[in-house]
């Protein structure tokens, strides 16, 4: 496969740190398929939250950096697991094209020339267009629970960024976790906000939030949680603690990354996929 | 010799503000066959006129320029001011110094320039202009009324009572539209069909007026005064000759369950039907796409019970043409489905319903009879909320217009479901409370006052259900956009209202323009209401904007009127730029061969063939001509014709090529 047929991975801060076993699962599962992984050279971080809030010469600069990285080694797609990260490279994309100013502020202040490659997919996009036909024909261990598909507020958003076309209601991760053999439950907190960076500022706003998400996900009979971002992740495993004293309820429902629902239908263990790394306990 | 006067217009600001009048009037002074040139402020106003005339008079002047604004706008009044003074109207040409020139370009030399070229230009087409009349046509006084809801009845009313024929086409087995569903109407809430029914009596026994239901408009050819419709009647499948109306056959037929239009897919009916028992013609139609006999072949039960053997299932669309001579479309509107918002999750619940749907419910001919239940378990619902818009004001997910009629009908449903439901909660998310109109904000505030409905100013961001109860979560913005949430048991969306999803395809067999939202366009916002760009095609209701009925009945009444105007004159005048074969002296006649390529590709089938005949009779030449009646001047003829032998009156190849080099010799 050549260069620019293939696709680049971008993982983040996150999929390095807080969130390993996302990358873990995620690696562990083209590996699998025989898919090869190709990380982004001497990538740096997007900016996160704290970037675009602070300074908008930085907001920029930080993506573009990875961008050009990207483009330099001659892909034309790249693949961003983190939602955060997918959102904000996902607009710089879009202003250095649409602005020749901005495309020019880039290139001054990190003194090269700012390119972008075609197309940056999150991880949904990408699990559709390339893991999934994979799958056809291989005997998949089912996944048989209630899952619950949580897109959080970054992945399908906003509208005019974000390709998808029913931000509010999205279809996604339903159909992949169905093609596993899952029972997605329709459920009302698809696309609420889970907290997000304020997991350490206000974990207080975080337990409220998260809580109202887990009881809504537990009242509807999930037996798992799927995401697609390290932020919900920690939010909903890590701060467990918190969402049960907030709410005064148990729950035993674990999160799981999409990839790694994924591995365990192609029966990857458990340890390769970063299972053990939950505070939950994934039980299977 | 051509003794050409021109007339540089500031238009206030407009040009002046751009262009150096006075410099264009006095490099016109020096253009072949100029012999007056000046500039004045308002060249359209009473004493701008008078110094045209007064040019005129004195000068002997053969021809006119008039550098102002678009022809469109003051065409006619200069032509006319021209023809007072003695000058052939068709010898005065604008030149377009406004909408061509100064609103378009910074003020600078290089725009003056561009004015004086344009004038340049229009000197010489003027030089070749000669003198023309107007083409007088006769009128078919009668009009084409396209829609029977509200608007279109009245329309069809007030030209009938005035003593011409209608000829009343609706798409729906029955007229009556959008009204006959309400329940009652804001702001005095008297019911909607005891006001309306009559009137549906009245147009299907009116002498005056045709009524054809189930029928759409096939095309529409000719012009004002002249049209040819040709309107497809859609095979009811019954002879309503024979029908009396009886219903037996609507209640044999076995096929029960299919979702009504009238009661908006809240109740069921046969696949033989009358939308609704008051319906006009109260006959039945046969609905083929669900009628077991015209899917598997089988059945004709309806046929079997037909007292008067009326039923004819292999009964053909018929199409008919009817003379036409002015025409209104009132088409009307539609209501946004639920299942436009995922964020209100319709398909998932079916106690989110629009406000039409409300409406149903709320209506003593409904499928409750008029008792507020919901449609999920028929259970009174004791908490409802009502989203004042959905959808509308929306640009980033709905549409961008405000859809006008939701904060008063929003604030009737909640009366109507309080007077009906005392011990109910009925609370209203709103942007604003639009409520402009006569009586209408009292009406909004007795809503909040004396029906204790709970306004809540902040807009809903999701509905869901959990346990039986749709959770509605928004903000009060009132209140720092505190968030709300409400469990109800009904979620009542206003929908935004927009045009029929077939509105653009009839602009187009209209020629009348449409908007981006596929309303259709008026002629002008404000002086032009009711009129389109297209003489002799009138507006009415909300096929146009979004409006209510009162505002609907009015503008039905003021496109009658103009109706009205246009067939108190026996003959019409049009303009004359028409295409003409040209004539010349035997034993040539024409330097037109008959090819007839011109007939061949004229839209307005306005090309005749003319046999030439010597005094004995017989056929020396066959060559074109052209009906000036249905000609609109396109000019495609004169495009296509060989041997250059049409042009359009007023656009000749002459003039236009005069133009162009007035152009090139320009130093």
């Amino acid at each position: 496969m050549s260069k620019n047929m293939s696709v680049a991975v971008y993982p983040g801060c996150s999929l390095n740190g807080s969130s390993r076993e996302y990358m873990e699962s995620l690696r562990a599962v083209l590996n699998a398929l025989e898919i090869p992984v190709n990380e982004v050279d001497d990538w740096n971080c997007c900016g996160a939250s704290a970037a675009h809030n602070i300074d908008q010469d930085m907001a920029v600069a930080l993506p573009s950096r990875i961008l050009a990285q990207t483009a330099k080694d001659g892909y034309s797609n790249l693949l961003v697991p983190c939602a955060a990260c997918y959102n904000r490279l996902k607009h710089v994309q879009q202003e250095i094209k649409t602005s020749p100013e901005i495309r020019q502020k880039a290139s001054v202040l990190l003194n090269q020339e700012i390119n972008t490659p075609d197309t940056i997919v999150n991880i949904l996009e990408y699990l559709q267009s390339t893991v999934m036909p994979r799958l056809e024909g291989k005997t998949l261990k089912p996944v048989s629970k209630k899952v619950a598909c949580y897109y959080g507020c970054l992945l399908v958003r906003p509208k005019g960024i974000s390709d998808e076309k029913q931000i509010e209601d999205p279809q996604g991760m339903d159909q992949i976790m169905a093609s596993l053999g899952a029972e997605p439950v329709s459920w009302a907190f698809k696309t609420e906000c889970c907290g997000a960076g304020f997991s350490v500022s206000n974990t207080t706003t975080v337990a409220r939030l998260s809580s109202e998400i887990l009881i809504d996900a537990a009242d509807r009979g999930a037996e798992a949680i799927i995401v697609a971002c390290p932020m919900c992740h920690s939010n909903l495993d890590m701060r467990r603690r918190e969402i049960e004293k907030y709410s005064g309820r148990k729950f035993d429902i674990p999160v799981l990354y999409i990839t790694q629902a994924i591995g365990l239908a192609l029966g990857i263990p458990a340890k390769k996929l970063g299972l053990q790394r939950h505070f939950v306990p994934v039980k299977i | 010799m051509a003794r050409i006067g021109v007339f540089i217009c500031h238009c206030g600001e407009n040009i002046g503000g751009t262009v150096d009048c006075n410099k264009v009037a006095k490099s016109a002074e020096s253009f072949d066959g100029v012999v007056f040139s000046t500039d004045y402020k308002y060249m359209c106003s009473d004493p701008g006129q008078t110094l045209i005339k007064q040019a005129i008079a004195e000068h002997k002047l053969t021809g006119v320029v008039v550098g102002a604004c678009s022809p469109r706008m003051h065409e006619p009044t200069f032509r006319k001011t021209c023809s007072e003074a003695g000058v052939n109207g068709y010898m005065c040409e604008m030149a377009n110094l406004r909408e061509h020139c100064s609103w378009v370009h910074e003020k600078g030399e290089a725009t003056t320039n561009k004015a004086t070229d344009l004038v340049r230009m229009l000197v010489g087409k003027v030089k070749n202009n000669k003198p023309l009349s107007p083409i007088k046509v006769p009128v078919s006084k009668t009009a084409l009324v396209i829609g029977g809801g509200i608007a279109g009845i009245q329309t069809s009313l007030d030209i009938a009572n005035a003593g011409h024929k209608v000829v009343l086409i609706e798409k729906q087995p029955s007229i009556g539209g959008h009204m006959s569903q309400l329940s009652e109407t804001f702001p005095t809430l008297d019911c909607s069909q005891c006001i309306l029914t009559p009137r549906m009596v009245e147009v299907a026994q009116h002498p005056n007026i045709e009524l054809i239901t189930y029928a759409e408009l096939e095309s529409l050819d000719g012009f004002i005064g002249n049209f040819k419709a040709r309107i497809r009647k859609k095979a009811k499948s019954i002879d309503e000759k024979l029908c009396t109306g009886c219903g037996m056959c609507t209640t044999k037929c076995p096929t029960k369950k299919i979702p009504g239009e009238f009661n908006e897919k809240l109740g069921n009916r046969t696949a033989i039907y009358v939308p609704f028992p008051q319906a006009v013609p109260n006959k039945p139609v046969i609905d083929k796409n669900n009628c077991t006999y015209y899917q598997k072949g089988k059945c004709r039960i309806c046929e079997k019970f037909c007292p008067t053997q009326a039923i004819r299932f292999d009964q053909p669309d018929e199409i008919v043409e009817r003379s036409i001579g002015a025409v209104v479309v009132a088409t009307g509107f539609e209501v946004k489905g639920t299942d436009f918002f995922p964020e209100y999750g319709y398909g998932k619940y079916a106690d989110v319903i629009t406000g039409l749907q409300f409406e149903r419910l709320a209506s003593a001919s409904g499928p409750t009879l008029g008792e507020i239940r919901r449609p999920s378990d028929g259970k009174i619902p004791e908490k409802i909320v009502f989203l004042a818009c959905a959808g509308s004001r929306d640009p980033a997910k709905g549409i961008k217009y405000c859809s006008k009629i939701c904060c008063m009908y929003t604030a009737k449903h909640a009366m109507l479901y309080k007077h009906k439901v005392h011990h109910g909660d009925a609370y209203v998310f709103y942007m604003d409370i639009r409520a402009a109109g006569k009586m209408y904000d009292e009406f909004t505030r007795r809503a909040i006052e004396e029906d204790e409905v709970k306004y809540i100013r902040g807009r809903v961001s999701r509905i869901y259900e959990k346990n039986g109860k749709l959770i509605v979560k928004g903000a009060d913005t009132l209140l720092g956009a505190m968030p709300v949430e409400v469990e109800a048991d009904m979620v009542v969306l206003a929908t935004a209202s927009v045009a029929h999803n077939d509105a653009a395809d009839l602009a187009q067999k209209l020629h009348v323009s449409y908007d981006e939202n596929n309303f259709f366009v008026e002629a002008h916002p404000k002086l032009k209401p009711v009129e389109t760009n297209t003489a002799g095609i009138f507006l009415a209701g909300a096929c146009q904007s979004p409006r209510d009925i009162p505002e609907t009945v009015a503008m039905a009444s003021g496109a009658a009127s103009k109706i009205l105007g246009l067939f108190s004159q026996n003959e019409l005048t049009r303009e004359p730029v028409v295409a003409v074969v040209n004539r010349a002296a035997p034993p040539l006649f024409s330097t037109c061969a008959g090819c007839f390529m011109c007939q061949s590709v004229c839209p307005y089938q306005a090309i005749e063939k003319e046999e030439i005949k010597n005094r004995a009779g017989e056929t020396i030449k066959t060559v074109a001509k052209v009906n000036p009646g249905l000609c609109q001047g396109c000019g495609t003829c004169v495009a296509f014709c060989r041997s250059k032998s049409i042009d359009i009156q007023g656009f000749s190849n002459e003039q236009m090529v005069e133009e162009v080099f007035a152009l090139l010799n320009n130093d």
